[in-house]
Parts: C-alpha cells; sequence; structure tokens
C-alpha cells in the first residue's frame, strides 16, 4: 500500500479486526455485485469506498425516474444511461483508485459462471427470483460465497451462503423455484429500506473477505421496518436440495 | 386432546403430533412458495412430511422477498 491508501483506509485499518493484512485482502479482493438498483447502489458505494480492488457491476436495465427515489449511486442527469455505467460515474469519483468493470448485457447462463468464477464473493442485488436462483446454482458448483439481500415494501431479508463450507445451506434450500416476483414497481418500496439491507450485505462480504467475526451463514435475518423489528432464524443444510444436497 | 401451536402469532389447535405437510394443507399454504421456520428455526422441505408439531411450537410461514 502507498501512503495515500494508508491515509485514505486509516479509519479501517486502526480496527483491530482489519488491520493492514485486512485491507491488503480488500485491495486484492473482486467482487461481483449482480444488479444496481435500490439494493446494488448502497453495496456498491460503500465497497468502493472500502477499498474492494477490482469491482464487477452487472445490470442490463437503465437508470429511470422512478428509480432515483431510493438507487443512490444514479443521478438526475444520468436517466436513459446503463445502471452499471451510470453508478461506475459516481464509484469512480468515490475512489479513483480501485478497478470497476461493467456489464451492461444480461448475464447468460456462459457470462454468468464465467463471471462467478473469477469472484471472491457474490453480492446478490436482483430483483426476480429467475436470476436468485441461477446466481445461487453457479455460486454453489463453483464454491463461491453469495451475499443474498432483498427488500420490497417495508420487509428486508439478508443472508449469506458459503459454498466454500460443506455444511453451509444455499438459497435454494430456503426457497423453492417458481415463486411468484412481487417487484417494487407494483408494491413499492421505502428508500432507507434499501439501504439498510444494502449496508448490511456490504458489511457481510468486507467480513467473508477479511475472514473476521461471525457470519451470517446459515442464518436469515428478516426487517419489519414499520415496526422495526428484526427476527433471526437458523438455516440448516437441507440435505435432500435439489442444488447443494447429496443426491 | 389438541395441542395449541402459533402460526405467524395466531393460536391454532390441531391435533397431537399433526405432521407439518398436512397442517400447512390444512391451513391453506398447500401450494404457496413459502418457507417454514420452527421455534426460529427452518425447516428442510425435504422434512416437511416427517416433521410432527408439538404444544407450543412457535411456526412462522415465511414469504420469499425478491426485490432488489
Amino acid at each position: 500500500m502507498n501512503d495515500e491508501q494508508l491515509l485514505r483506509y486509516s479509519r479501517q485499518i486502526m480496527l483491530p479486526d482489519v488491520d493492514i493484512d485486512g485491507q491488503e485482502k480488500l485491495l486484492a479482493a473482486r467482487v461481483l455485485i449482480i444488479g444496481l438498483g435500490g439494493l446494488g447502489s448502497p453495496v456498491a458505494m460503500y465497497l468502493a469506498a472500502a477499498g474492494i480492488g477490482h469491482l464487477v457491476l452487472a445490470d442490463f436495465d437503465t437508470v429511470d425516474l422512478t428509480n432515483l427515489q431510493r438507487q443512490i449511486a444514479h443521478t438526475s442527469a444520468r436517466i436513459g444511461v446503463n445502471k452499471a455505467v451510470s453508478a461506475a460515474r459516481s464509484l469512480r469519483e468515490l475512489n479513483p483508485d480501485i478497478v470497476l468493470d461493467c456489464i451492461e448485457t444480461i448475464l447468460d447462463a456462459e457470462n454468468l459462471a464465467e463471471q462467478i468464477n473469477h469472484a471472491d464473493v457474490v453480492v446478490d442485488c436482483t430483483d426476480n427470483f429467475a436470476t436468485r436462483f441461477a446466481i445461487n446454482a453457479v455460486c454453489v458448483a463453483a464454491k463461491v460465497p453469495l451475499v443474498s439481500g432483498a427488500a420490497i415494501r417495508l420487509e428486508g431479508q439478508v443472508a449469506v451462503f458459503d459454498a466454500r463450507t460443506e455444511s453451509s445451506p444455499c438459497y435454494r434450500c430456503l426457497y423453492e423455484e417458481d415463486s411468484d416476483d412481487a417487484t417494487c414497481a407494483a408494491n413499492g418500496v421505502l428508500a432507507p429500506l434499501v439501504g439498510i439491507i444494502g449496508s448490511m450485505q456490504a458489511l457481510e462480504a468486507i467480513k467473508l473477505i477479511c475472514g473476521f467475526g461471525t457470519g451470517l451463514t446459515g442464518r436469515l435475518l428478516l426487517l419489519d421496518a414499520r415496526h422495526m423489528q428484526w427476527r433471526e432464524m437458523k438455516l440448516p443444510k437441507d440435505q435432500q436440495c435439489p442444488v447443494c444436497g447429496t443426491p | 386432546m389438541m395441542i395449541q401451536v402459533s402460526v405467524n402469532n395466531e393460536i391454532k389447535s390441531i391435533a397431537p403430533a399433526t405432521l407439518l405437510s398436512d397442517a400447512l394443507q390444512d391451513w391453506g399454504y398447500g401450494d404457496s412458495k413459502i418457507a417454514v421456520a420452527i421455534n426460529q428455526e427452518f425447516v428442510p422441505r425435504s422434512t416437511y412430511t416427517e416433521r410432527a408439531l408439538s404444544n407450543n411450537d412457535q411456526i412462522d410461514i415465511v414469504r420469499p422477498v425478491g426485490g432488489g
């Protein structure tokens, strides 16, 4: 690390859990963020600011006026711009010290597998179940940890699935495929809720890379923002899971 | 003699040792894409037909959230 990096990251380097060693791990890490919307915005901004050395931003959608109420990596001037490209512009201003790659097309199965295989951590910030299950299956096969967040209305959920650990459950242990999509466009979502869930995803990604603390693997946190109540449920692996179970 | 369980904080009376799969059917969740936790621990879906419910079990029916 050079002097400017030591200064830029000094407030987290001074944490014994991070230290120089942890910051070097962050700078050496490659994180794939899929979806640069409500969750992906704070995830990308915090991970860029914290000095994740290489961020891959994937989103095929473009910025719309209705996104700006909560998708804080984008700006009014960038309506119509691809979301990965728009987010990268904000991140570049936050931190010129990191590598940013944008994927502006829909990730087909082949591209998804290639990107996940090259990632140290995948952060799922997508808005539909089909993509969530596809990401999960590749993360299990590639043994890459997955930080999963979701939010709608005033409800949020966050969990970590770490396929490097034999006993870890996967997203498919929790939910069945063909679940009905409830979109923010049809159901609404309150802005700071996605900030809370996205911030937790970024925090868990940093912990996974540095390797400190107790991760969220094997637990699901559920937030009821209307009453500001968190619940925690244990999530065991389903031995018969069609994705991660033993056949 | 019936036992009592709570389902999303609502008390329900059921026959002792009712299987989770049967109870879900009775409560109208038969075809729903949901996850079920008993006493703050999710039950693997493959064991719904083996899991017998006990008196005072706290059951949470959790719907998937997919928004981002």
